[in-house]
Parts: C-alpha cells; sequence; structure tokens
C-alpha cells in the first residue's frame, strides 16, 4: 500500500513539475508544423544567439575542465594551509544565486571600478561582453567537475603514480598515461554536466551580459526576450532546442558516469 | 656496496619514523628489512626509492648521492604491498611501461616483456587485465614491470603481505629462485621473521626507527645483540634471568655443575617436539625437546629435573659462564648449536 502511494506521489510530482511542461512547451513548438520552428530558429537574431551560446559554453567547459583537474588533483593530493577554505569555496556557487554572482562580477569588472577600469584602458572588455559572460558560465558550472573527479582521484590513491615514477616517469608522463586515464570516465561525466549547465545558465549571464541583442544574447536570454515580446514560436523553439541539448547531454552523462565498483 | 644510507632521520609531523638510521647493503645480496610494524622499515625503503624525502642525512645508491633525486632517477625498482597495477592498462602494457617511456624501439620492448612473462610465469596472460589476475599474479606482474627497466636495486615493500598464506610461501620460494636468476641487489621490507630467515642472505632487523642489528640468518639467530633481536627471531625462554633458546637448554636428571632445579608443570607432545612446561626458582619458563629426550628423561610433570641454558643467551646470569658440557652431560636436546659460545652483552 505504502509502496503505491510512494510511487504515485513520485509520479505525479514529476508529472506537473516536470513531464507536464515540457510536453506542453514540445506540443506548442510544433503547433503549427515543422516550418514556423525552422523559420523561428534560422533567423539571423536566433542564430548569432546559439552562436554566442556556444562561444561561451565552449570557452566555460574548457576552462573547467583544466581548472577542475588542477583543483581536484591540489585537493587530493597536497596538504596545505587553506586547504578545506578552497574545497568549501568551490561549491560556493551552488550556494549563491547565479544574479549576486553576475551583480559581485560586475562590481570587480565594471567600467567604474578600479580592476575593471584597468582593463578597459588596456582595450579589454568585461562586463557587457563575451569575456564577463565566459567568466560567470565559469563559475556557476565551477563544482561540477571537480566533484566528479574528486572522488575517483580518492579512490585511485597514488601508488600508481609512485609506481610510474619509479619506473623513470616525469610527472607529466604520470599525468598523462597513468593519472588521466584513471579518471578518464569521471572527467567525461563532470564535463557533460558541466557543459549542460553552462548551455542553460541564465541568471549570472543576463546580469553581466546586459542582453545586448544581436551581441550578448545567448539562447536562454533569447528564448526570454522573444517570450515578452510574445514571439511565442521563436520562444517555444528555442527553448526546445535548449531541451533536446540538455536531454542529450543526460543520456551522454549516463553513459559515462563511473560505474561504482567496476574497475 | 651497493646501497648506503647514513645517518637519515625523517619524522612525520612528531612521529620520529627513523633516527639517524645507517647502513649498507651489499652488491648482489638478498636483503631483508626485518621488524614490527610501525619500525621504520618502509619508511626505509621508500625513502631509498625517493617516495619519502629524509629530513636528514644521505642515500648512496652505487656511489652516487641519490639523496636529491626524484624516485625516476634514481634507477631503482620498487614493488608495492598493493601490486600498484595500472588497472587501464593489460599485462603486457604494464611491464611494458618503463620501457614504452623510454621510447625504446618496440620490437625490443616486445622481446623483452616476452622474456619477462616467460620468467614470471605469465606468458598466457599478457592481454588479461589486472583485475583478471590473482593477488599471487598480480605481485608477479608488479615484480616483471620493476625487472624490465633494469633496476640497479631492487625495493620490495612487503611484497607478499597481501597474499593467503598459501601464496606467500610458494611466492616467497618462487622469490628466492628468481633472485638467484636475476641477481639484482633486492631488499626487501618483512614484518614475518621466518620470511625473512627463509630468504634473505642478510637481515636488518629495525624497530623503533633504528637498526637493532645486521647479519646473516644464522648469525642473528646465534648471537643476537639484545633481547629484543632475540625474542623477535625466534622462540625463547627465560631461564634464572638469562633469555634463551628453549631448544638450547642442557636436561640433566641429576644434580649437576651450574644445571639449576626444576619441577615440570606440563609436558605437551606435539608430533617430532615435545614442549615440555617447568618452573626454575618459582619462575615459569619452557623447553622445547625431542621425543626421543622426552622418553628417555622420563619428562612427566611433577618431576624433578637440572636444566642449564646453552648456545645463544642473553641476560643476567645468577652465576659466571658455565664451562663447556662435560663427558656427563646426560642429553642434548636440540640436534645443533648446544656448545656455542656463550653471548653476553
Amino acid at each position: 500500500m505504502t509502496k503505491w502511494t510512494l510511487r504515485s506521489v513520485a509520479l505525479l510530482y514529476l508529472l506537473f513539475l516536470l513531464v507536464l511542461p515540457v510536453a506542453i512547451i514540445g506540443w506548442r513548438t510544433f503547433e503549427h508544423g515543422v516550418g514556423p520552428v525552422v523559420d523561428a530558429l534560422t533567423t539571423a537574431q536566433s542564430l548569432h544567439a546559439f552562436k554566442v551560446t556556444g562561444i561561451v559554453a565552449g570557452f566555460a567547459v574548457v576552462l573547467n575542465t583544466v581548472f577542475g583537474v588542477a583543483a581536484s588533483l591540489l585537493l587530493v593530493r597536497h596538504r596545505f594551509p587553506g586547504r578545506r577554505v578552497l574545497d568549501a569555496l568551490i561549491d560556493l556557487p551552488i550556494a549563491v544565486s547565479p544574479v549576486v554572482v553576475g551583480l559581485a562580477l560586475i562590481l570587480v569588472y565594471g567600467k567604474n571600478t578600479g580592476v575593471g577600469g584597468w582593463l578597459a584602458g588596456q582595450g579589454i572588455q568585461i562586463i557587457f561582453s563575451v569575456p564577463g559572460m565566459v567568466i560567470a558560465t565559469v563559475f556557476v558550472a565551477l563544482p561540477l567537475v571537480v566533484r566528479a573527479v574528486v572522488p575517483v582521484l580518492e579512490e585511485i590513491g597514488d601508488e600508481q603514480e609512485q609506481a610510474a615514477a619509479t619506473l623513470g616517469a616525469t610527472g607529466f608522463q604520470r599525468f598523462m598515461r597513468i593519472t588521466l586515464p584513471s579518471i578518464r570516465g569521471a572527467l567525461a561525466y563532470g564535463v557533460v554536466l558541466a557543459l549542460a549547465r553552462s548551455l542553460g545558465e541564465y541568471g549570472a549571464v543576463a546580469v553581466v551580459s546586459g542582453r545586448i541583442v544581436g551581441q550578448t544574447q545567448t539562447v536562454t536570454l533569447f528564448v526570454e526576450e522573444r517570450f515578452q515580446n510574445f514571439e511565442q514560436t521563436a520562444a517555444y523553439s528555442a527553448a526546445t532546442a535548449l531541451v533536446v541539448v540538455a536531454v542529450i547531454s543526460l543520456i551522454l552523462s549516463r553513459f559515462l558516469r563511473p560505474q561504482g565498483g567496476a574497475r | 656496496m651497493s646501497i648506503r644510507v647514513e645517518h637519515v632521520s625523517k619524522n612525520f609531523g612528531d612521529f620520529p619514523a627513523l633516527h639517524d638510521v645507517s647502513v649498507e647493503i651489499p652488491t648482489g645480496a638478498l636483503t631483508a628489512l626485518l621488524g614490527p610494524s610501525g619500525g621504520g622499515k618502509s619508511t626505509l625503503l621508500r625513502v631509498i626509492a625517493g617516495l619519502e624525502r629524509p629530513d636528514s642525512g644521505t642515500v648512496h645508491i652505487e656511489g652516487t648521492d641519490a639523496t636529491g633525486l626524484p624516485p625516476q632517477r634514481r634507477g631503482v625498482g620498487f614493488v608495492f604491498q598493493h601490486y600498484a597495477a595500472f588497472k587501464h592498462m593489460t599485462v603486457e602494457r604494464n611491464v611494458a611501461f618503463g620501457l614504452s617511456i623510454r621510447h625504446r624501439p618496440k620490437d625490443e620492448i616486445r622481446s623483452r616483456v616476452k622474456e619477462l612473462l616467460e620468467l614470471v610465469h605469465l606468458e598466457q596472460f599478457a592481454h588479461r587485465y589486472p583485475s583478471q589476475l590473482s593477488g599471487g599474479q598480480r605481485q608477479r606482474m608488479a615484480l616483471a614491470r620493476a625487472l624490465a627497466v633494469e633496476p640497479k636495486v631492487l625495493l620490495l615493500d612487503e611484497p607478499f603481505g597481501a597474499l593467503d598464506a598459501q601464496v606467500r610461501k610458494e611466492l616467497r620460494a618462487w622469490l628466492r629462485r628468481l633472485h638467484d636468476q636475476v641477481h639484482v641487489t633486492t631488499v626487501f621490507v618483512t614484518h614475518d621473521q621466518e620470511e625473512a630467515m627463509e630468504v634473505a642472505d642478510e637481515i636488518v632487523v629495525m624497530a623503533d626507527g633504528e637498526v637493532k642489528q645486521v647479519g646473516s640468518p644464522d648469525d642473528l639467530y646465534e648471537h643476537p645483540a639484545t633481547e629484543f633481536v632475540m625474542s623477535f627471531l625466534g622462540p625463547v625462554t627465560r631461564i634464572s634471568g638469562e633469555l634463551v633458546r628453549p631448544h638450547d637448554v642442557e636436561v640433566f636428571d641429576q644434580p649437576h655443575p651450574e644445571a639449576r632445579p626444576a619441577i615440570i608443570t606440563r609436558v605437551t607432545r606435539l608430533g617430532f617436539e615435545v614442549r615440555v612446561d617447568i618452573e626454575v626458582e618459582g619462575e615459569p619458563a619452557w623447553l622445547q625437546v625431542t621425543r626421543g629426550t622426552a622418553q628417555q628423561f622420563r619428562l612427566e610433570p611433577g618431576e624433578q629435573i637440572y636444566v642449564r641454558p646453552a648456545g645463544a643467551r642473553i641476560g643476567v646470569a645468577a652465576s659466571s659462564a658455565p664451562s663447556l658440557p662435560s663427558g656427563q652431560v646426560a642429553a642434548e636436546p636440540a640436534a645443533e648449536a648446544t656448545s656455542a659460545a656463550p653471548v653476553h652483552p
């Protein structure tokens, strides 16, 4: 009895919160057939939004992968003062609202601040431009790679690396031939999650981008802007495109997720 | 001397793992670092390999000062207790690892790996992954991997510690035969005195971060420098304040010079050997005698006998050094070494 109650509650919960809204978006998107969807997605503004999202998410994922692996190695393999602080800081983006992250970035890199002003003098604009959006996206997706890789690094230990060292391998060779292949699955899982998060980021990017149509507008911002302008077909089409990418990422991550106990 | 360790100290936090350790490992020999856990033997091995840095002191390997060298430049082979197999590589690629990072020609690598896999009897497992091997096979693979780069010294850290008793015995004998074939200077860490006595040419006894004694297995057994070494290397019992081997005690049925009266409290037959519990001057002790001796003297609980320590002995004797066994000696309980010169610290 309890079993059936639990199942029904769980299914209803998912139905109303997840399945129904997503299904309705899908249905509303293709309400008038495929033609309008293709038209809506191939406007110059829409294509540009996809391009911006691609650039921002691409840079963010590469940066997060490099930083994520480095931070994981630092956290697992080294003991240093401030290690626990670093460990806690990495989870901060989960706790802090992305809007706050965006505002904080403006306070540091805005044109009227010390750092932002100096950078502007060098001809580098961070806020209301792609670099700021990349920084914001890196920040919100920061923990995903680290949290995927750290448990695996802890589990494999460093004996294999020590063995490789006694066999003559340099630090770089140990990393490329032992460490990286050992964490490959977990790293790929973390990267896919970070990619999905980067593609879907809205709040922090909304604040730092300035939402300049045709310049700093990402797909999520495009969806919001079209919706506010009653261009529902365009909004729904882009939203559906985001859902499709997210679902593909989730399916990928299922395949890549490190299997417990499998060696 | 192949390895020369001089005045090495190493602390982990405020725990002194090694305290002013100096030891020399002879070239071509199979040397055991023996001692109780926490005695510093693994730390010493890791310092030799460069996996730990000593706080002070120096390590020379084949005449080169290796103290500041990273492990990859020391020319040592290291075998870990838990194998440290490269899990994502086949047995073949595990063994080839050291050669392939040195960019040796493919043909050379292939033939060398084949040769090594034959040496460790794993040739039919070349394409398996470590997870498909038993513990003993993984350790043999690790040994082949370490030998592949022709190390100047081979270091084994409790190599059989994670294996079950039967496999451990087999591998022990096999390691001895392998060493006789390969002749590379080998140091292995063990806390098992039987393993050290059986396999090693030379034993370094370590405890409390210090070297307690160095010598051949026979040497250490017959002439232990301290009570600790004596009791760690074999059975001991205490008779009149002296630590002696329970099989190095002469038994008499009549009063005899320097023999002490003893009352038998218990006799236990363990096949060939008989364990006789006695009381000497009110203190419990025990003897290990052959069945023949037990029958000849009719050793039964409650009987009085006279005992005189022979062979290795340490401690404050209640009387002066005993004379050599006279013609009146009724029996020699142990097969050997009853007339060995007594050792006094």
